[in-house]
C-alpha cells in the first residue's frame, strides 16, 4: 500500500538519485577505510580526505544537473525495519542543498586533509570516520522522503558532529560544550518527532508523500508549524535556542566548525522550508510572522554579541547566528507573501533566502578555515594575542579578506547579492492585505539594514585585529603560512564567494526550479542580457555586478596609472609616527575589547557585563571584561532549576529498599488493572 | 543609449572629480566669512593636492600592501559613485549596473578599506579612528539606506536616476515622508563627511578626531588621494541630496547641449547654496562629545524610519 | 507619486511637520529651544487651520487660526520665555530615558496610534482624515515627553504640545470643534500656564530647584 502512495505516476529511472546514494555510500566507505590505520595522518590526510572532497565535488555536479533538469526522482530502498523501506527523493529543493553540501564540502575536505595532525585528541582515522559519516548523514537528511529515514539521518548527523565537536575531549570545557550541543540537538529532535507525528494527520503513514496529502485542521497545522520552527530553529541557532552554537563552534576543530556552520545549519533551513512550504501545503500568512520576528531579533542579537567577542571562533559563531536570522527573516517573508497570494514576491523572498544560504556556506566556511589556519600557526584563539599576521601568512590573510568583505555585504561580492534581493523583496511588497504587516515591514527592513551595517563593524574588528596591525605577542613572529592542500581549499571557497557575487543571474536561473516547486512562481527574467540582474517585474530595479566591478577596477587602475605616470616620486619606509613620544608598542593598539567598546556602551541592556578595572597605582595593570548573555539567567537557569527540582522531588521515591520498589510495581499493576477493568 | 548619454556620463564623473575640491574650498570660504575670518582661496584645496602629489611618500615599516592599495580603492569607489549619482542628467548608461543600494554598498566598501588601512600600521590613533569611523558607519549607513528607501517607495525604483526623474516630474512633490528623510539625510551627511557636530575636519586633537585619526599614517600621494576621495565623498553626498530632495534642473528628456546648458548652471547654483547652508550649520553648532554621536545618528536613523512609516501610513 | 490636489499635499505635509516637531521636542534637551519648537508647532497648526478654512469656507476656522496664532505663537512663548529667564532654567537634566530610547518608544507609539486611528479614518469624511493618526500620535508623544522629563517646565511644554495635538485631531476628524469649546480650551491653556507659572515660583521657593523629583519628598511630610 505504501508503495502505491509513493508512486503516483510512473517515474523516470532515478539515475541522479542513485548516483547521489552511491556517493553517500562512498563517503561512508572512505570513513571506514580510515579505521584501517587509525593513527596514520598520511592515509587520512593525503588520501582519504582529498578523495572525500572529490566525492563532494561529484555530488555537487549531480545535484546541479538535477537542479537544471528540474525533475523529481524517487527511490525506495528495502533497508531498515520490515515493511518500513527507506524512501528517497531528489527534487529541486533537495538538489540545491545537496549542491551546497557538495560544493562547500569540497573546499572544507581538502583543507581538512592538510589540517588534522597527530596528537589532537581523537586519532586521525577515527576523525575521518566521524567526519565522513557526518557528511553522509547530512546528505541523507536532504534526500530522505519519509520521517523515519529523515530522523535517523538527523540523529546520525547530530551524533557524528557531537563526536567531532569533542575531538579534544580531554578538556573539560569542550566536554561541556559538547554536552550543551547534544542536549539542544535532542530537544530539537523531540520537537521534530512530535512535528512529524502531527503531520501524518491520523493516517499513520510516515512518508512525506502521505503527509503532503494529509488534511490537517488549521489548529493542528499551526501546531505542526510551531513544532517545526522550534525543532529546526534549535538546530539552526535561532535565538533563544542558539546557546549551543557559540559553545560548540569554538570547541570543534576548524574544518568541523566550518562544516557545522556552513552546511549543518542549512540542513535545518532545508527542513524548515520542507515542512513549512512543502509538507504543509500552502501556508497561512500569519505563520510567517513568527520566523520573521524571531529572525529579526536573531539578526540584531547575533551581530551585537559578535561585536563584543574576544575569541575569534566565538565571534564567527555569533555571526552565524546573525546570518541564520537573516535566513529566517527571508523564510518568514516568503510565508507571509505566499500565504497572502503574492506569488512572485514570495518567490523573490525565497530566492533571497536560498541565495543567502549558499553565500553563507561559502563565506563562513572560508572564515572558519581561515581561523583554523591562524590557530594552527599560532595556537591562539584569543584576539587579544594576535595581530599583524598578514605579513606572516599572506595566503590565509588575503583569501580571508575576500570572505570578510563578502560577509560584510560589500558589492560586488556575494553577500551583497542576497542582501540586495532581500531588501528588494521588502521594498516592493506593494500593499499587503494586512495593515499591521504593512507597518511591520518598514521596521523589519530597518532592522535588517542595521544588522547588515553592524556586520561590517564586526568584520572590520575580526580582520583588523587578527591580520592587521603589529603582532601583539612575540611568538607570532614564528607563525607560518598554511600548506598547499589548505590553500587549495581556501581558494576554492573564495572563488565560490566571487563567482556567486559576479554571476547572480545564472544562480537565480538555477534556483528558479526551487521557487517554482515551493511557491509556484519564478522570479521573471525580464532582461535579455546575461549580466543584468533585474528581478522585479515592471520596476526599474537592476544590478550588474560584472559591469560594476569592471568600472571600479578600471577607475582604480586608471588612477594608479595616472599617479604613476605623472608623479615619479620616491617612496621611503620609516617607523610609524609615534607622536614624538617614542617607543610605540603593539600594546597601544586597540584590543578586541577596545574595538567592541562602543557597542558594549550603546547596547548595554543586551549584555551582562563583568569588568575588572585596574587601580591607577597598579604596577601591572590588568583590564578584563567578560560579556555574557542574559539569556542564560533569564531562560535557561530557571528551566534547569525547575528540572532539577522536579528530579529531586522524584528522587524521594527512591528509598534503596527492594521491598519498597516492589511495592511501587505492585501498586502500578493494581492501578493499571483497575483502569482496564473500569473501561 | 546613444553617444550623447555616454558623453554626459563621462562629463558627470569628470565634473565631480574636478569640482569636488572647489566645493570644499567654497564651503571653507563661507565658513570663514560667517566666522568673521579672512577666507582662504577657493583654489586652496587644489594647491594642497598638488603639493601632496609632489612629495616623497613615507610609508610605515609595519604597513602591508593593503595600506598602499587602500587609497586607490577608496578614491576609485568614490569616482564610480559619482558616476551613479544623477547630478546633471538622469539618462546615465550606468543606471542599470548599480542602484542606490549598491551605492551605499560602495560607500561601505570605501569605509571598510579605509578602516582596515587605518588598522594596518598598528598605532593607537589608527585603531581609534577606525573604531570611531565604524561606530559612525554602522548607524549612518542604515540611515542613508532608509532615506533612500522612502524616495524609492515613492517612485518604485531603487535606481537613483529613475527616482530623480520621477520626483522631478511630479508637481511640487511635497511628500511628508520625504520631509522626515530630508532631516535624517542632513544629519547623516554631516556625520559621514566628518563635519562639525560630529567631527572637526580642522582638528588633530586626539580626544575628538575621527577621520583625521585614520589618515595620520598617510603622506604624499596616498594622503592626496585620501583627501581627494573625502572631498568627492562630500560632493557625492550633496549630489545625492539634490537627487532626492531638489531634483530640479537636471537634464531629463531632452538631453544634449540644451539640457546640459541648463543642468550645469543649475548644479553650480545648487552647490553654491548647499555649501553656504552647510557652512551655516557648521557655524551655529558645536562639536559633540564622541559618545553623543551614536545618539545623534540614532536620531537620524529613527527619523528615516519614521519617514518610511509616515509614507506608508499616509498612503494607506 | 499619487496625484493628490495641491492643498491635500500641503495638508499632509503640515501633518507630517507636526509629527516631526513632536519628535524634535522629544529629543530636545534645551528648554529655550523647546519653547521655540512649541511656537513653530503652533505656527504650523495655525497654517493648517487657515488652509482648511480657505478650503472649506468655514468662517469660524479663520477665527480659530487667528486665535492659535495669537495665543500659541506669540503670547504663550513670550510668557514662557520670560518665565524661563526669571527662573533661570536652561537645560533639562538627564531625562529618565536616553534620547534614542525615547525615540524608539516614540516610534512604537506612532505605529500604535496609526493602527488605532485606522477605523476612525475609515469613518471620517474630511479631507484631512489621513492625519487623524498623526494627531493621535502627537498627543501620545507629548504624553511620553511629560513622562520622561524631570523639569517642571518641560512637563508643561509636553502638556501644551498635547493640547496642540488634540486641536489638530479635532480639525482632521471634523474640521474643528464648536467655537465655544475652542474658545474655552484657549482660555484654559492660558490660565493653566499662568497658574503653573505661579506654581513654578512656589516650587522653586520651597526646594531651590525645579527638579520635580523633589516633590517626592512631600510624601514624608504628610
Amino acid at each position: 500500500m505504501m508503495h502505491r502512495l509513493v508512486h503516483p505516476v510512473a517515474a523516470p529511472f532515478p539515475m541522479l538519485l542513485i548516483g547521489c546514494v552511491g556517493l553517500l555510500l562512498g563517503w561512508t566507505v572512505i570513513g571506514l577505510a580510515g579505521l584501517v590505520r587509525p593513527r596514520s595522518v598520511v592515509l587520512a590526510g593525503r588520501l582519504l580526505f582529498p578523495l572525500g572532497a572529490l566525492l563532494g565535488l561529484a555530488l555537487a555536479v549531480l545535484a546541479g544537473a538535477s537542479l537544471l533538469g528540474g525533475g523529481i526522482e524517487r527511490l525506495i530502498l528495502p533497508i531498515g525495519l520490515p515493511n518500513l523501506p527507506m524512501h528517497l527523493r531528489l527534487d529541486p529543493l533537495s538538489s540545491i542543498f545537496l549542491l551546497l553540501l557538495g560544493a562547500s564540502s569540497f573546499g572544507i575536505s581538502l583543507f581538512a586533509g592538510g589540517y588534522f595532525r597527530v596528537g589532537e585528541g581523537t586519532a586521525p582515522g577515527l576523525l575521518c570516520l566521524q567526519y565522513h559519516l557526518f557528511l553522509a548523514a547530512m546528505g541523507l537528511v536532504l534526500i530522505a522522503d519519509d520521517a523515519y529515514s529523515f530522523l535517523v539521518a538527523w540523529e546520525v548527523m547530530a551524533l557524528a558532529s557531537y563526536f567531532l565537536v569533542t575531538t579534544q575531549h580531554r578538556i573539560a570545557e569542550i566536554r561541556r560544550a559538547g554536552f550543551i550541543y547534544l542536549l539542544m540537538a535532542h530537544v530539537g529532535a523531540i520537537c521534530l518527532l512530535l512535528c512529524f507525528g502531527v503531520l501524518q494527520g491520523g493516517g499513520w503513514h510516515f512518508t512525506f508523500h502521505a503527509m503532503r496529502s494529509a488534511h490537517l485542521s488549521l489548529g493542528w497545522a499551526t501546531v505542526a508549524f510551531a513544532l517545526a520552527l522550534l525543532g529546526f530553529g534549535a538546530k539552526a541557532g535561532l535565538v533563544p535556542l542558539h546557546v549551543w552554537l557559540p559553545e560548540a563552534h569554538p570547541a570543534a576543530p576548524s574544518p568541523v566548525s566550518a562544516l557545522m556552520s556552513g552546511v549543518m545549519l542549512k540542513t535545518a533551513v532545508y527542513g524548515m522550508l520542507r515542512v513549512g512550504l512543502d509538507l504543509l501545503g500552502r501556508p497561512v500568512w500569519w505563520w510567517g510572522l513568527a520566523p520573521l520576528i524571531l529572525g529579526l531579533f536573531t539578526i540584531v542579537y547575533g551581530v551585537l554579541f559578535a561585536a563584543v567577542q574576544t575569541d575569534m571562533k566565538r565571534l564567527l559563531a555569533y555571526s552565524s547566528v546573525e546570518n541564520i536570522g537573516m535566513v529566517f527573516t527571508g523564510i518568514g517573508l516568503t510565508i507571509v507573501f505566499a500565504g497572502s497570494g503574492l506569488k512572485v514576491i514570495a518567490a523573490l523572498a525565497l530566492l533571497a533566502t536560498l541565495y543567502h544560504c549558499l553565500n553563507h556556506a561559502f563565506m563562513k566556511s572560508l572564515l572558519f578555515l581561515g581561523t583554523g589556519s591562524v590557530l594552527h600557526a599560532t595556537g591562539e584563539r584569543n584576539l587579544g594575542r594576535l595581530g599583524g599576521l598578514i605579513h606572516r601568512m599572506p595566503w590565509v590573510a588575503w583569501l580571508t579578506l575576500i570572505g570578510t568583505l563578502a560577509i560584510a555585504g560589500l558589492p560586488p561580492l556575494n553577500g551583497f547579492v542576497s542582501e540586495w534581493l532581500l531588501l528588494q523583496s521588502f521594498l516592493f511588497t506593494g500593499h499587503l492585505p494586512h495593515a499591521f504587516v504593512n507597518l511591520l515591514i518598514p521596521m523589519a527592513m530597518a532592522l535588517v539594514v542595521l544588522g547588515a551595517a553592524l556586520a561590517g563593524y564586526v568584520m572590520v574588528k575580526f580582520y583588523g585585529v587578527i591580520f592587521l596591525g603589529q603582532p601583539r605577542e612575540a611568538a607570532l613572529a614564528r607563525a607560518h603560512d598554511c600548506g598547499w592542500l589548505e590553500r587549495i581549499g581556501l581558494t576554492w571557497l573564495a572563488l565560490g564567494c566571487v563567482a556567486l557575487g559576479l554571476f547572480p543571474l545564472q544562480v537565480i536561473r538555477a534556483l528558479g526550479a526551487v521557487t517554482h516547486q515551493l511557491v509556484g512562481a519564478v522570479v521573471p527574467q525580464s532582461s535579455s542580457h546575461w549580466w543584468l540582474l533585474a528581478p522585479v517585474p515592471d520596476r526599474s530595479v537592476s544590478y550588474e555586478p560584472l559591469v560594476f566591478l569592471t568600472a571600479t577596477l578600471a577607475v582604480v587602475l586608471m588612477t594608479v596609472l595616472a599617479v604613476r605616470l605623472t608623479y615619479r616620486q620616491r617612496e621611503r619606509r620609516g617607523p610609524a609616527w609615534d607622536c614624538g613620544a617614542g617607543n610605540l608598542t603593539a600594546r597601544m593598539q586597540d584590543t578586541a575589547e577596545g574595538f567592541g567598546q562602543p557597542i558594549r556602551h550603546l547596547f548595554r541592556p543586551f549584555f551582562q557585563i563583568e569588568r575588572e578595572l585596574p587601580e591607577p597605582t597598579d604596577r601591572a595593570p590588568r583590564y578584563r571584561v567578560v560579556v555574557r548573555e542574559r539569556i542564560w539567567r533569564l531562560v535557561y537557569e530557571p528551566i534547569s532549576g525547575a528540572v532539577e527540582g522536579l528530579a529531586n522531588t522524584a528522587a524521594r521515591l527512591q528509598q534503596g529498599r527492594i521491598s519498597v520498589y516492589l511495592l511501587y510495581s505492585f501498586l502500578t499493576l493494581l492501578v493499571l488493572l483497575a483502569v482496564a477493568l473500569l473501561r | 543609449m546613444n553617444a550623447i548619454d555616454w558623453i554626459t556620463q563621462v562629463l558627470e564623473v569628470v565634473v565631480a572629480v574636478a569640482a569636488a575640491p572647489a566645493f570644499l574650498g567654497w564651503l571653507n570660504q563661507c565658513r570663514a566669512w560667517l566666522q568673521n575670518r579672512r577666507a582662504p582661496s577657493l583654489w586652496l584645496p587644489y594647491r594642497n593636492l598638488h603639493k601632496l602629489f609632489h612629495k616623497e611618500a613615507l610609508i610605515a615599516e609595519s604597513a602591508s600592501p593593503l595600506f598602499r592599495i587602500a587609497p586607490y580603492v577608496v578614491f576609485g569607489t568614490m569616482v564610480v559613485a559619482a558616476g551613479i549619482i544623477p547630478s546633471m542628467s538622469t539618462r546615465l548608461p550606468l543606471v542599470g549596473s548599480a542602484d542606490a543600494i549598491a551605492l551605499v554598498g560602495l560607500f561601505a566598501a570605501a569605509r571598510m578599506f579605509m578602516t582596515l588601512a587605518a588598522m594596518d600600521v598598528g598605532t593607537a590613533f589608527g585603531t581609534l579612528g577606525a573604531r570611531r569611523e565604524m561606530m559612525v558607519g554602522f548607524l549612518a549607513e542604515p540611515a542613508l539606506l532608509m532615506v533612500i528607501f522612502v524616495a524609492s517607495q515613492i517612485s518604485s525604483s531603487t535606481a537613483l536616476p529613475v527616482i530623480t526623474d520621477h520626483l522631478a516630474s511630479g508637481h511640487l512633490g511635497l511628500s511628508p515622508g520625504l520631509a522626515f528623510s530630508a532631516v535624517a539625510f542632513i544629519l547623516v551627511l554631516l556625520a559621514e563627511n566628518a563635519r562639525i557636530p560630529v567631527d572637526n575636519p580642522a582638528t588633530h586633537l586626539e580626544l575628538t578626531m575621527i577621520h583625521e585619526a585614520m589618515l595620520l599614517e598617510y603622506s604624499a600621494r596616498h594622503l592626496a588621494l585620501m583627501e581627494w576621495a573625502a572631498q568627492l565623498k562630500l560632493f557625492n553626498y550633496v549630489c545625492i541630496g539634490f537627487a532626492l530632495f531638489l531634483p530640479w534642473g537636471v537634464a531629463r528628456a531632452h538631453i544634449g547641449p540644451i539640457g546640459l546648458a541648463v543642468a550645469i548652471p543649475a548644479l553650480a547654483m545648487k552647490l553654491a547654496v548647499a555649501g553656504a547652508a552647510l557652512a551655516l550649520i557648521e557655524t551655529v553648532s558645536a562639536k559633540m562629545r564622541v559618545m553623543r554621536i551614536p545618539e545623534f545618528l540614532a536620531t537620524a536613523f529613527l527619523f528615516a524610519v519614521l519617514g518610511l512609516l509616515v509614507h506608508v501610513l499616509l498612503k494607506a | 507619486m499619487t496625484h493628490l490636489p495641491l492643498y491635500q499635499q500641503l495638508l499632509d505635509s503640515c501633518a507630517a511637520l507636526l509629527l516631526l516637531l513632536s519628535f524634535a521636542m522629544l529629543s530636545q534637551r534645551r528648554v529655550v529651544a523647546l519653547v521655540n519648537l512649541y511656537a513653530v508647532q503652533g505656527a504650523v497648526l495655525a497654517a493648517t487651520t487657515l488652509l482648511l478654512a480657505w478650503r472649506t469656507g468655514q468662517d469660524h476656522l479663520y477665527v480659530s487660526a487667528a486665535l492659535t496664532l495669537a495665543l500659541k505663537v506669540m503670547l504663550l512663548p513670550w510668557l514662557l520665555h520670560r518665565l524661563i529667564r526669571r527662573l533661570q532654567v536652561h537645560r533639562d537634566t538627564e531625562p529618565l530615558l536616553n534620547v534614542s530610547g525615547t525615540m524608539l518608544v516614540g516610534l512604537v507609539i506612532v505605529v500604535f496610534a496609526f493602527s488605532l486611528a485606522q477605523p476612525i479614518t475609515r469613518l471620517a469624511s474630511t479631507a484631512t482624515r489621513s492625519a487623524i493618526g498623526i494627531a493621535l500620535a502627537v498627543v501620545l508623544l507629548a504624553f511620553l515627553m511629560m513622562i520622561t522629563r524631570r523639569k517642571a517646565v518641560s512637563q508643561v511644554m509636553g502638556f501644551l504640545s498635547m493640547e496642540n495635538g488634540v486641536l489638530f485631531g479635532a480639525m482632521s476628524a471634523s474640521y474643528g470643534m464648536p467655537m465655544i469649546v475652542e474658545l474655552g480650551m484657549a482660555l484654559d491653556v492660558l490660565v493653566a500656564v499662568l497658574v503653573l507659572g505661579v506654581f513654578f515660583f512656589q516650587i522653586r521657593e520651597r526646594f531651590d530647584s525645579l527638579d520635580l523629583h523633589h516633590l517626592e519628598s512631600l510624601k514624608e511630610h504628610q
